[in-house]
């Protein structure tokens, strides 16, 4: 699986760095009862960055991206997203929302509505787009995503791959600067990785910003700008692909990557 | 890239002929020697079943229509009913149906106005019918409520001067003004057309005014359309009750959610009979001296929070079963609180409790006969009323009988269509 992707040329950093950076964590800590999941990260993603973060299960990677659109609450610490802090105030919390797409490990596409209705949703009611407008641009993604013949079926008649790639085109409906994946890949069978992984390097193509949590490490080879290791709560290491897998630092990144290569 | 048909391997094989199952297994036959007649304990069980079946059958088709007696004479007004306590037991004696229907299904309602109970009581169910088909689910639905519960209002008590009184009292006055208004904003565009619902209210008392019908105190109501009234109103109330206090429940501002808890715990912690009784008892004693709020609508508020309570934690339960992945994709969308609940989560939590909530439904209509002990005449006991006289001491099962019959035909219709309902909203759980 990752050896197709591997073959294929690294294409250019679209990070435009000049620009202010879309998203800063700074001194970020929080604790599930006792257990204190994120220690002190800080890490700055900027605009057009692709940063695949990685790291053994429970290490918090997951938690770090759902701290970004505020579905865990940090508890110290300060986050910046697209120049807006993350606080209690419902306002500057849609406002955020509405920039940052999320794309997750079970999909969690709406079973009741359609495909299109999955995709027009968002735009509709949150963006206040006309109906027909919010389809032309449903099915413009969903072409994208190469499924537009599937648009009257319900999520429950499509395969796990078809579905992760029905949850970005949603994800992509509402127009986000910013694209969080918390694990795409996991809960799909093999053969449905790829068509996957594909949809998100075309994507990456875009310039999108992009954070993924991901085991898939050929995918981090072809397009991250940047990997963070991360392991019981802290960023460990983060650096070019390359450089990070040929040349861990740590003896925890050199267990983790020997880990992996063994499960390849 | 083509979706998901990767195991193309197999094309090239020949398919392996297609078999029909064996004959035996399928056919009516074969059905019976399987599930009636596999060994010889289900034969005698089935042989025994099926003879006390065609007994208590044919036995009841002679009780009820052969031995029957459809009607009696009468002489001075008083019905002669010795032909019927000759065949007890033997026939049945729908003499007392013939007589007394009227006073089942009205109560004490004035005998030459009982065209208006009959009328709100189809009302009722050309509601029930609109009401059901999934083409009328639009804002339309709620002037169609609101207009046949006003024609209904005014059928059972008569007409009122409601125009002397938009005319001549400040409030009224004032209520015209606002009227008026609201008129203005929709005829602008500025407000939607479903706000002309109290228009179309107030226009139906006018007109129904005209009628000149004669006023019929709420004592006098009575049989099917107290029935009626009381699980209609009771449940269209209770229902969007519940579904705020379920959400209430998990809300996680703490005053409203102990609020909640301490309403359903409450409620759910004491008979109905004792809340009714509360209604009718207790509560006048709280009551400023010279008000009185009517006995009907205080029963009528007693079932509706009763429902309320039992109906919120049916839909808790969907609220429940939904994966917390629904919340969280909704949230990540930007969604509102509001429009996450309204299309995303309700749609989806209500479908799971079709059956549980349509239990609660059939079983609150039933439990609308518990307002006998107050002293509300509801279908049950205007049967049990009309039996009281001697002549007719002792057909207690004929009454019952039709009764039941009645309640039958509203529940069994309450079932099967929510059995349809439930196949047709999820269809997406289909392959």
């Amino acid at each position: 699986m990752g050896e197709t992707i591997e073959t294929e040329a690294r294409f250019a950093s679209a990070v435009r760095a000049d620009a202010p950076p879309a998203i800063v964590l700074e001194g970020v800590n929080k604790w599930f009862g006792a257990l204190h999941v994120l220690r002190d990260v800080n890490l700055s993603v900027a605009n057009g960055e692709r940063v695949v973060v990685c790291g053994p299960s429970g290490s918090g990677k997951s938690t770090l991206i759902r701290c970004i659109n505020r579905l865990e609450q940090h508890q110290e610490g300060k986050i910046m997203v697209d120049g807006i802090e993350l606080s209690d105030d419902l306002r500057s919390l849609d406002a955020i929302r509405r920039e940052v797409g999320m794309v997750f490990q079970s999909f969690n596409l709406f079973p009741h509505l359609t495909i299109l209705e999955n995709c027009t949703l968002a735009p509709i009611w949150v963006r206040r787009m006309p109906k027909k407008d919010a389809e032309d641009l449903a099915m413009e993604y969903l072409t994208r995503v190469r499924i537009p013949e599937q648009a009257k079926k319900y999520p429950g008649q499509l395969s796990g791959g078809q579905q992760q790639r029905v949850a970005i085109a949603r994800a992509l409906c509402m127009k986000p600067k910013i694209m969080l994946f918390d694990e795409p890949t996991s809960a799909l069978d093999p053969e449905m990785i790829k068509e996957v992984l594909d949809t998100m390097v075309m994507l990456a193509e875009t310039g999108m910003t992009m954070i993924c949590v991901t085991h898939e490490m050929g995918f981090a080879r072809q397009v991250a700008d940047r990997v963070v290791f991360m392991d019981r709560g802290e960023i460990v290491e983060s650096g070019e692909p390359e450089a990070l897998f040929s040349d861990p630092k740590t003896d925890r990144l050199k267990l983790f990557l020997s880990q992996i290569l063994r499960g390849h | 890239m083509s979706d998901i048909t990767l195991n193309t391997a197999a094309a090239n094989v020949p398919e392996a002929v297609r078999r029909a199952p064996p004959v035996a297994t399928t056919g009516l036959v074969a059905w019976a020697r399987m599930n009636l007649f596999s060994n010889w304990v289900s034969t005698a069980v089935t042989l025994a079943l099926g003879y006390l079946v065609i007994r208590w059958t044919i036995g009841f088709i002679d009780w009820a229509f052969l031995n029957a007696i459809w009607s009696v004479p009468s002489v001075n007004g008083q019905s002669q009913t010795q032909a019927c306590r000759e065949i007890k037991g033997v026939g049945a004696c729908w003499a007392v149906i013939t007589e007394k229907h009227r006073f089942i299904l009205f109560g004490t309602y004035p005998y030459e106005e009982h065209w208006r109970p009959l009328l709100v009581c189809i009302l009722f169910v050309g509601l029930y019918i609109v009401s059901a088909m999934r083409r009328f689910w639009t804002w339309h639905l709620i002037p169609i409520w609101a207009v046949t519960l006003t024609v209904i209002g005014i059928l059972m008590w008569g007409g009122s001067g409601v125009l002397g009184w938009m005319v001549e009292s400040w409030t009224g006055r004032v209520l015209v003004l606002l009227l008026l208004a609201i008129l203005v904003g929709v005829a602008t565009g500025r407000l939607h057309p479903a706000l002309l619902t109290p228009h179309a209210m107030f226009a139906t008392m006018i007109l129904g005014a005209q009628l000149g019908l004669p006023f019929v105190p709420q004592e006098r109501w009575g049989g099917l359309p107290i029935t009626l009234i009381l699980s209609t109103f009771g449940l269209a109330f209770a229902f969007p009750l519940a579904i705020l206090v379920a959400l209430g429940r998990r809300s996680r501002l703490p005053a409203i959610k102990t609020l909640c808890v301490l309403y359903v715990e409450l409620i759910r912690g004491v008979p109905l009979i004792s809340l009714l009784f509360m209604a009718s008892v207790m509560f006048p004693l709280f009551l400023p001296e010279g008000m009185n709020i009517d006995k009907l609508l205080r029963a009528q508020v007693a079932i509706t929070l009763f429902a309320g309570a039992y109906l919120a934690e049916v839909v808790r339960a969907g609220l429940q079963t939904l994966p917390r992945g629904q919340y969280e994709a909704a949230d990540a969308l930007g969604l509102s609180y509001w429009n996450k609940t309204g299309l995303i989560i309700l749609p989806q939590a209500l479908r799971l409790v079709i059956p549980p909530l349509v239990n609660t439904f059939i079983g609150f209509f039933k439990d609308t006969s518990l307002v006998l002990i107050i002293g509300i005449f509801d279908l049950l006991t205007a049967g049990k009323t009309s039996i009281v006289e001697p002549a007719w001491q002792g057909f207690g099962i004929e009454v019952y009988v039709f009764v039941g019959a009645l309640y039958l035909v509203f529940c069994f219709a309450m079932s099967k269509y929510s059995q349809d309902l439930e196949r047709e909203l999820n269809q997406h759980r289909r392959r």
